[in-house]
């Protein structure tokens, strides 16, 4: 099946989505990863990978975190980043995506790191480059619309083999409004992917997506049930939006009944790790007991988010 | 030199001894063994064992350090560089199975920098089998070489943990 993250070898080229990558492939991602983590601890926080190559990151929708760990990233494997403020320049002239693209790609651009509202933003851009010719430029996706989030399903992967060791044991719980998530949507993929026996969606019916039985997923609406006995519990950020619709009576309705506190988390094994993709709503999705308390891992989420991104990009780039 | 036509391959453990040997002399400078992976760092071991150094040994991996990145991508598979000492004012003895081209000692010794100004390094190889492309030559070596283009050398190690030379044509 023609998969346009690989190149002609069967090698990552881009990485578009965590969907149809193939087990080798995510776990070479992880291995690698864990060799820049050594890298991140040294003096010199630096590897010449990259170097001579351009980064732009080309974020259409505004997320400082990861821009910035994608920023950081770049520079430790010594490529030069750029960082474009789309809404504040072409786009708002009228110029198309695929006409930015071109002008970027003739300033020599080498990678894309690409964060866009639309699904398949940065698909078009890999096909358009291949439609080109240049085949020496790679895409990264860093979050498109609801559809994928792949660096974050690779970290949260990261996260979970660190502190856990073997995939194949765990039951994993994902709570909160998945229907809206795509780092639910990669996490999902990632998981069953590198053989994770059970993983669990749990939140109100209004904020899980239909046909997830389809996907191997389990659901609970009762987050006391779905709790129980899990090895790691992914928390998702509530969107304000989503507050002022009809699909949450409350901010505090929802902490009643989809809040991790210190009574529910202890549901779960009691060497449970608790994670989010962060920014957190301290009251909303999480009670601050959790988030300070001695199994939240998601500061050394962060940490990994670097070292997979290094490894993502120095893959593609090489490929 | 010798030929490695009609001749069988020479015993690997005992040309460890050998290198050890060598290298003996240098003890009072307190020097700190980095092996490069693979095989470099299973020479590396075995010279701690045989000199009776109580440290740690250092390893690296130059896949970040390569030159050939742009042509050939990242290794698939590489391993954490894991210095256990600090670099800075250390003698360092740099451990490799085969020396060729010098590339990989080059970028090994890039990658040394990156933790900080050692005193000084030194090379200590197996085997030499010529065909530099970098001013680069070996401190300590246990055996001199000569193989055609097509032949590669390769360390091998058991489920004993013994090393062995096994010559592979390309």
């Amino acid at each position: 099946m023609y998969n346009p993250q690989l190149n002609k070898n069967g090698e990552l080229a881009h990485l578009l989505s965590i969907e149809g990558l193939p087990k080798s492939i995510l776990t070479q991602i992880l291995d690698t990863a864990a060799s820049f983590m050594e890298v991140s601890a040294r003096d010199v926080k630096k590897v010449p990978l990259l170097r001579g190559k351009s980064v732009f990151n080309l974020f259409f929708e505004n997320s400082t975190r990861t821009r910035t760990t994608f920023e950081i990233a770049a520079k430790r494997l010594s490529a030069d980043v750029i960082n474009l403020d789309i809404n504040k320049s072409s786009a708002s002239k009228g110029e198309t995506l695929l006409d930015t693209i071109d002008n970027l790609v003739a300033m020599h651009a080498n990678l894309f790191v690409v964060r866009h509202a639309s699904s398949g933003a940065p698909y078009l851009i890999a096909e358009h480059l291949q439609r080109i010719g240049r085949d020496d430029v790679h895409v990264v996706n860093a979050g498109d619309g609801r559809h994928a989030h792949p660096t974050q399903g690779l970290l949260d992967m990261y996260t979970i083999r660190h502190y856990k060791k073997d995939f194949t044991q765990l039951r994993v719980a994902i709570v909160g409004d998945i229907l809206h998530s795509r780092v639910a949507r990669s996490d999902i993929h990632a998981l069953t992917t590198l053989g994770v026996p059970e993983v669990r969606a749990i939140g109100p019916e209004t904020l899980l997506p239909k046909h997830l039985d389809k996907l191997g997923v389990h659901v609970y609406h009762d987050m006391n049930e779905g709790l129980k006995d899990v090895d790691v519990i992914i928390m998702l950020r509530l969107q304000n939006e989503r507050m002022t619709g009809a699909l949450l009576p409350s901010a505090g309705e929802y902490f009643r009944h989809y809040g991790l506190t210190p009574q529910k988390l202890a549901l779960a094994k009691p060497d449970a790790i608790v994670m989010h993709p962060g920014p957190m709503n301290r009251g909303v999705e999480i009670h601050s007991a959790v988030a300070d308390g001695s199994q939240a891992v998601i500061l050394p989420q962060v940490t990994f988010g670097i070292a997979v991104r290094m490894a993502v990009m120095s893959i593609v780039a090489g490929n | 030199m010798s030929n490695l036509i009609n001749e069988a391959l020479p015993d690997a453990e005992a040309q460890c001894r050998q290198l050890a040997d060598l290298i003996r002399p240098q003890l009072s400078k307190n020097p700190a063994l980095v092996g490069i992976y693979s095989g470099g760092a299973w020479i590396a071991e075995r010279l701690k064992e045989l000199l009776g150094l109580t440290e740690d040994i250092g390893l690296i991996d130059v896949s970040f350090y390569r030159d050939d990145f742009a042509e050939k991508g990242l290794h698939p598979q590489c391993r954490p560089t894991v210095i256990p000492f600090d670099v800075e004012g250390r003698h360092l003895i740099l451990v490799d199975d085969v020396l060729y081209t010098g590339r990989t000692t080059r970028a090994a010794i890039n990658e040394l920098f990156d933790y900080g100004r050692p005193a000084a390094v030194e090379l200590a190889v197996l085997a030499d089998r010529g065909g530099r492309e970098l001013p680069v030559a070996p401190t300590y070596g246990a055996w001199d070489v000569k193989l055609t283009d097509a032949q590669n050398l390769v360390l091998d190690r058991n489920d004993h943990g013994q090393l062995a030379w096994r010559l592979e044509n390309v």
